[in-house]
């Protein structure tokens, strides 16, 4: 278990993580999510004690990094920025490891032969494609059989292959009561990887919650609604207490378009689409179109950060703030 | 997918033994240090430049004086052979010592392997003492050995004009007392590579502190406190321990310039420690 205390990282320019507080429980893929610059990776340093926080903590199985007797044995990160030397062998590089921490030298052929590394074991690293660096960064994470795992964009460079490699290979770590945090800004990656998100931008929370939590949160599951008496239906869905507004790709969109329908589409929140063709009904209105929406993770993903990235750090004021900063409340739990 | 498959792809659990020991530590920079091949170039340079420079001037000096073309050459060799055997092949074989020092901490940063070595071992005063440990070993040892192979090799070449032995006052000290100066130069080094944590930086200003200083620092010689600066510079007082006499008007025996240079070190490793410390790798 991973927990994280009020975290905060400031370089000189600037914040890079901001009061950050979450957990990361066992038995899981957590994903940790956020867009470039968020501070997933300094978030990751941190807890790896590779930077040291500007206040708050950060702690692993209840204990400050720096306090782990053979941390390898207890945690395996994969950080984003590589940490190899080109000159050394895949071997030698995973040996020193083994060494630090005790471990006998079979163990260093056990990862090389997890990762599909055995033939290449005694050549130069610096000779290795992007992909073979990430599976040698695996096996370094892999070597003292750890109970945290940390992966900081593992699917990086990585071939479909290497991509189904490492999800399947956290999945059955995760389901092995291993705890896994995994960074990504590829949402669809983590939405079929991941059982939890965080949800971080400019290092402050957004969100903390199941996957599916975080979809459905996340777009309010909106219904499409083509009418030509767009006016009257807004009137009737405002009066209801939901809203519409017209939708931003109107009439350039896919579905209905082709039937050369001229007609203005309405995005719909805050009423169920049932509920809107019963509306439509009684007023006798003429509807072309109603579909309800299936947000995506990158929906609910856009929407979040977008709010981070709008709103800055205010802490009071427009709606999107308060929808940003609401998670933060349910964060450490 | 079985929970036996999955036991068998992750390899086999490990048991939680107990923690890791400063052996442990020792053991990974040898593997680090003997796995790269820079150390062996730089090593292969020292012990060619040490032997080979130090057969060169003495063969090219005694032929000088043989053929009577040197008189001026003749009085430092005889009054100083020992000086003159350990001064020259191992005065500019040092260089490569001192490369080797800096690199074998700045090439953990320009790798990025820091951050390797500091996940293996998050008590980041252990990995620079196991490195300064196994590097002042290989280094005492080599440095030795290059030492007492240039004392023979010039003690045979200089025999037609001097006549130096290991049985003479203060010779053997002296041999031994140069692998002991290497030794400390190269730790002296691996510290200003930690504090710098830049190759062509750090290794600029050792060979600066090394080669030029002390050229510029004798200038002070004809004050006295400008000639005290000059015998407590590191590098000055270090080189006292090689010589097996003490020269007029030298501050510092031999043993204190020692004990000066190791003071330095120590100092400049300590701040390293300390920064390698506070900073963020």
């Amino acid at each position: 278990m991973i927990e994280v205390t009020d975290l905060t990282k400031r370089f000189a320019d600037k914040v890079a993580v901001d009061h950050l507080s979450f957990t990361v429980e066992p038995g899981r893929v957590t994903g940790f999510l956020g867009p470039n610059g968020a501070g997933k990776s300094t978030t990751m340093r941190l807890i790896v004690g590779l930077d040291h926080p500007t206040t708050g903590s950060a702690t692993i199985n209840g204990k400050r990094y720096a306090e782990l007797p053979s941390p390898l044995r207890t945690v395996g990160a994969l950080l984003e920025a590589k940490s190899v030397h080109s000159g050394r062998s895949a071997r030698n590089h995973l040996l020193f490891l083994a060494q630090s921490q005790g471990l006998p030298p079979s163990r260093v052929d056990e990862m090389l032969d997890l990762v599909g590394l055995r033939e290449v074991a005694k050549k130069r690293a610096g000779g290795f494609s992007l992909g073979m660096g990430q599976r040698l960064g695996v096996a370094a994470a892999l070597l003292g059989d750890p109970e945290v795992l940390l992966l900081d964009e593992p699917v990086n460079g990585l071939d479909p292959e290497g991509v189904l490699w490492i999800r399947n290979l956290m999945k059955q770590l995760a389901s092995q009561g291993k705890t896994v945090l995994v960074s990504s800004h590829l949402m669809n990656e983590m939405a079929v990887t991941a059982d939890h998100l965080i949800v971080i931008g400019r290092g402050r929370l957004l969100a903390a919650a199941s996957t599916e939590e975080v979809i459905a949160r996340g777009s309010g599951q909106s219904v499409r609604v083509r009418t030509p008496d767009a006016e009257r239906l807004t009137a009737l869905i405002s009066a209801e207490g939901g809203s519409a507004v017209p939708a931003s790709n109107g009439n350039g969109n896919g579905n209905g378009t082709e039937s050369g329908d001229h007609a203005p589409v309405l995005t719909v929140t805050g009423v169920p689409a049932a509920r809107i063709g019963e509306l439509a009904a009684s007023a006798q209105i003429v509807l072309h179109e109603l579909t309800p929406q299936l947000a995506t993770l990158e929906d609910a993903f856009l929407e979040l950060t977008a709010g981070s990235l709008e709103f800055g750090h205010a802490t009071t004021g427009p709606a999107g703030t308060e929808e940003a900063a609401q998670p933060k409340q349910e964060s450490v739990r | 997918m079985s929970a036996t498959t999955s036991a068998s792809e992750l390899g086999a659990p490990l048991s939680k033994g107990r923690g890791a020991g400063f052996g442990h530590q020792l053991l990974a920079e040898w593997t680090k240090i003997r796995s790269v091949r820079s150390t062996y170039w730089t090593l292969i340079v020292f012990v060619i430049a040490t032997l080979g420079l130090t057969a060169l001037f003495g063969w090219l000096t005694v032929h000088a004086i043989e053929s009577g073309r040197a008189a001026r050459r003749s009085a430092s060799l005889s009054s100083d052979p020992v000086d003159f055997i350990l001064g020259t092949g191992l005065g500019l074989g040092q260089l490569a010592i001192c490369v080797l020092g800096v690199l074998t901490m700045t090439t953990e940063y320009s790798t990025g392997v820091i951050r390797a070595s500091l996940l293996a071992v998050p008590k980041r005063l252990h990995v620079l003492a196991a490195k300064a440990v196994v590097f002042a070993v290989l280094i005492f040892i080599l440095g030795e050995i290059a030492a007492f192979c240039s004392f023979f090799i010039g003690k045979v070449i200089v025999a037609p004009v001097a006549t130096v032995t290991l049985s003479q006052p203060g010779v053997t000290r002296a041999v031994v007392g140069a692998g002991l100066y290497l030794t400390v130069l190269g730790l002296f080094a691996l510290a200003i590579g930690t504090l710098v944590r830049h190759s062509a930086g750090a290794i600029a200003i050792v060979i600066f502190l090394v080669l030029i200083a002390p050229g510029l620092l004798s200038l002070l010689d004809t004050y006295d406190w400008g000639a005290h600066i000059h015998a407590w510079f590191p590098i000055t007082a270090g080189g006292y321990i090689t010589s097996d006499h003490q020269a007029a008007g030298q501050l510092l025996t031999a043993w204190q310039g020692f004990g000066v240079f190791c003071g330095w070190t120590a100092l400049l490793l300590i701040v390293a420690g300390y920064l390698l410390n506070r900073r963020d790798a």
